[in-house]
């Protein structure tokens, strides 16, 4: 589960983190309010304005119209997804800063082309920045162990650090039978150069940073940048949490985090009915149990000339209520042409399956090629029920069959509308 | 033959009242594995026998403790069912019980639950298999976990799995073409697992009646390449593999927790490349999992030892197209292994 940067801050605050003051707003009035009110009348003379949304590169990211995705111009410039005001009236070009973000939508590298809708910015303070750091805390599958990751090249593309100056990332693996030592922060500290008030403030902020991540059940917690100040305090500027889903259970009150504009309508909507869903682009949608299965299914549907349209696993239960709400999920993405059903009935029988898919279509109407595999416990049986059916599906025994069988339905598919369209074009 | 678990392992079930152990215990005891016994804390010195339509072949003593079932039944494999909250308080009772093979079925534990298990693994004798993985199985002998029975066939091929039905659907496969396995170990989905790639090819490559590895694996992590690297150095048998999710978008967990692909790593194009490096025969479709690996042992000299031939790899190229004849009835329709 991800949540935004301002929640992510509120929480790490909660743990002790040196976050600099910031309010989220959903609205450009309550943004030039609290630039006033928070900031202005205590003199503060430097406030940035973040846009929050689940992706990164906001910095760069260029903010459009929806309708008409013409870039949006505030002051006379390019507006971006993170802006930082520090002269004439601050809560003024707040207001408008906020009034360009919002609604508007952030296309950053993350994001893809069609970018992401702000719907909440961050008035945050300004501070006098003296160097930029990346620091994140991470399992390490390898080890099995979490690790400390410090680069003094702050608030570039890590990735691209990794690859080409692998040196200059620092790493302290923790070992979770003695746990974070202070020889560990000190090592980091004087790797990185640091020395009297700063090298105090850096080890106590990550040896905070590190029980803040454990205590929050993280599966991720980056800082990036994590800037130290003029003064030499080291401070969180931006923060990424993902919270372990696994561990969710432990945190009742994460649930109220979630923003559920940030995700897919409908992996929201196959979430509720327990579906493990993703959306892709493709053309051919999938219904399988068993992740890995499902996974394998998504490519055995590349191979055979389709795309696939989603990951879905129904599990290992597959029963009714679960197939025709699967159905009724895929069915909604107008872009599927063709539906490839691949269920290895192991301790579930493919005849319940089966009867299971049959029922489902009593409720939704099926208008394209639908591919039934069912392998497994009573599959042969299986397979004479959807024959019999006076359904129109194409059976198939094996994953061999079932992809060829989706090449043909594409085809067939394919050459139908080059018929229907034939009159049109004579 | 086999690996880890055999006729002689006797099993005790924790969390054996509950209804996936109760339901698994008697499909266990159906396969005729050597459950001994099963613990939930409360429970102890009562039997139990299943209920309805799982009712136990034979019924079985209840321990409080792993310990208390330990001492009475001299159990050395444990098969744990349950809950995530509850899981890794069982494993590390199973470790600090002494018990050598603990089978973890369970989905769902936190991962700072799993490091403190790890560590604790690592100061015992015990081998962790799973979590959040259908357990492992030695044909005819042993099933300790949650896989269908029949589809399985005593032979030749060793198999481990980081999933569930793809491995039930590589298993089929082989079986199809006539291929036994030797034991299949399922070793789970999440990101940190007790017995990884490259422990269980160890184990096959040391034990005589496996004479083929079949290595199904998937995005996410980097276990596959680090068993690539071990086969090249090490492994002398025919190794197929396979890596699902070639069409997964990064930074989306596909269902498993660990099969994610993360800041660029863990791709299957990645994967699949080291393992061909590695002289692993990689096949694209996993349909064609049971046939490309009866096409590798028939090249081989229908699965004969090869340990004369100098490298594995070089006997394993440019056998890909031979022999796709005398198949059996389904998968002879399947078209030659494709190049």
């Amino acid at each position: 589960m991800n949540i935004h940067e301002y929640q992510a801050k509120e929480l790490l605050h909660q743990h002790g983190v040196p976050v600099l003051p910031g309010r989220a707003v959903f609205n450009a009035t309550d943004a030039g309010a609290v630039a006033f009110a928070d900031f202005a009348v205590r003199g503060v003379k430097t406030i940035v304005v973040k846009a929050q949304i689940h992706a990164g590169g906001r910095g760069k990211g260029t903010v459009h119209d929806p309708k008409t995705n013409e870039a949006v111009v505030v002051a006379g410039k390019p507006l971006r997804g993170v802006t930082v005001i520090s002269d004439g009236n601050l809560a003024d070009k707040v207001y408008h800063t906020a009034l360009g973000l919002l609604g508007n939508k952030l296309v950053t590298v993350q994001t893809g082309v069609e970018g992401k809708t702000v719907n909440r910015v961050l008035i945050e303070e300004g501070c006098n920045i003296g160097h930029e750091y990346y620091c994140s805390i991470l399992l390490d599958r390898q080890t099995g162990k979490n690790v400390i990751m410090i680069s003094s090249e702050g608030g570039v593309d890590i990735e691209k650090v990794a690859e080409e100056t692998p040196d200059k990332i620092l790493k302290e693996y923790i070992d979770p039978s003695v746990d974070l030592q202070q020889f560990q922060l000190r090592r980091l500290g004087f790797q990185l150069g640091l020395s009297g008030s700063s090298f105090k403030s850096f080890t106590s902020f990550i040896s905070t940073l590190y029980r803040a991540y454990k205590a929050m059940d993280c599966s991720l917690l980056e800082v990036n940048p994590l800037v130290s100040t003029a003064s030499g305090e080291f401070i969180a500027l931006d923060a990424k949490v993902n919270f372990d889903d696994n561990a969710l259970y432990r945190h009742p009150e994460y649930p109220e985090l979630r923003d559920i504009s940030e995700e897919d309508p409908l992996e929201v909507e196959a979430g509720k009915h327990d579906l493990n869903y993703i959306k892709l682009d493709g053309n051919v949608g999938c219904m399988v149990n068993g992740a890995g299965l499902a996974m394998a299914t998504m490519d055995i549907i590349q191979l055979a000339g389709g795309k696939p349209a989603n990951f879905l696993d129904v599990g290992g239960g597959a029963d009714v209520d679960r197939i025709e709400n699967a159905f009724r999920i895929m069915m909604s993405d107008p872009h599927v042409k063709a539906v490839l059903i691949n269920i290895f009935g192991g301790i579930v029988r493919c005849d319940r399956v089966a009867n299971g898919i049959l029922q489902a279509l009593n409720h939704v109407s099926v208008t394209m090629p639908v591919i039934v595999r069912l392998d497994g416990t009573n599959a042969v049986e299986a397979r004479e029920i959807l024959r019999k059916s006076g359904l129109n599906f194409l059976v198939a025994a094996t994953m061999k069959e079932a992809a060829d069988k989706v090449t043909e339905a594409l085809l067939d598919k394919k050459m139908a509308s080059a018929r229907k369209s034939a009159p049109v074009v004579v | 033959m086999s690996v880890l678990v055999n006729k002689n392992s006797k099993v005790v079930v924790q969390g054996i009242t509950g209804s996936e152990g109760t339901f698994h215990t008697s499909q266990m005891l159906q396969y005729g594995t050597n459950v001994v016994g099963g613990i939930t804390p409360g429970k102890g010195g009562t039997t139990y026998s299943g209920k309805g339509e799982d009712t136990f072949t034979r019924p079985l003593p209840v321990f409080n403790s792993v310990r208390e079932a330990v001492a009475d039944t001299a159990a050395d494999v444990s098969i744990i069912f349950v809950p995530a909250p509850m899981a890794a308080d069982a494993i590390l009772e199973s470790i600090e019980g002494g018990i050598g093979v603990i089978v973890c079925i369970t989905e769902g534990i936190p991962v700072k639950d799993m490091i403190t298990v790890n560590a604790a693994l690592k100061n015992s004798k015990s081998r962790l298999i799973g979590p959040n993985c259908p357990g492992i199985i030695t044909p005819d002998e042993a099933k300790i976990g949650i896989m269908p029975g029949y589809i399985f066939l005593r032979g030749p091929v060793g198999l481990v799995s980081r999933s569930g039905t793809l491995t039930y659907e590589a298993v089929k496969q082989l079986t199809d073409v006539g291929l036994g396995q030797s034991t299949c170990i399922g070793i789970g989905g999440d990101p940190i697992v007790g017995t990884k790639f490259i422990d269980a090819i160890e184990l096959f490559n040391a034990d005589p009646e496996t004479k083929a590895i079949v290595m199904i694996g998937e995005i996410g992590g980097n276990a596959e390449e680090e068993a690539a690297e071990y086969i090249k150095k090490n492994v002398k048998k025919p190794v197929v593999g396979f890596i699902a999710g070639i069409t997964a978008p990064p930074g989306r967990r596909m269902g498993h927790a660990g099969a994610i692909i993360s800041g660029g790593k863990g791709t299957a194009a990645d994967k699949i490349a080291t393992m061909k490096k590695c002289g692993i025969t990689v096949v694209e479709s996993p349909a064609e999992i049971g046939l490309t690996m009866k096409n590798v042992m028939d090249g081989n000299g229908s699965g004969v030892k090869k340990s004369q031939r100098s490298k594995g790899t070089t006997a394993k190229k440019g056998t890909g197209n031979k022999a796709t004849t005398g198949l059996k009835e389904k998968q002879g329709t399947a078209k030659k292994n494709k190049e």
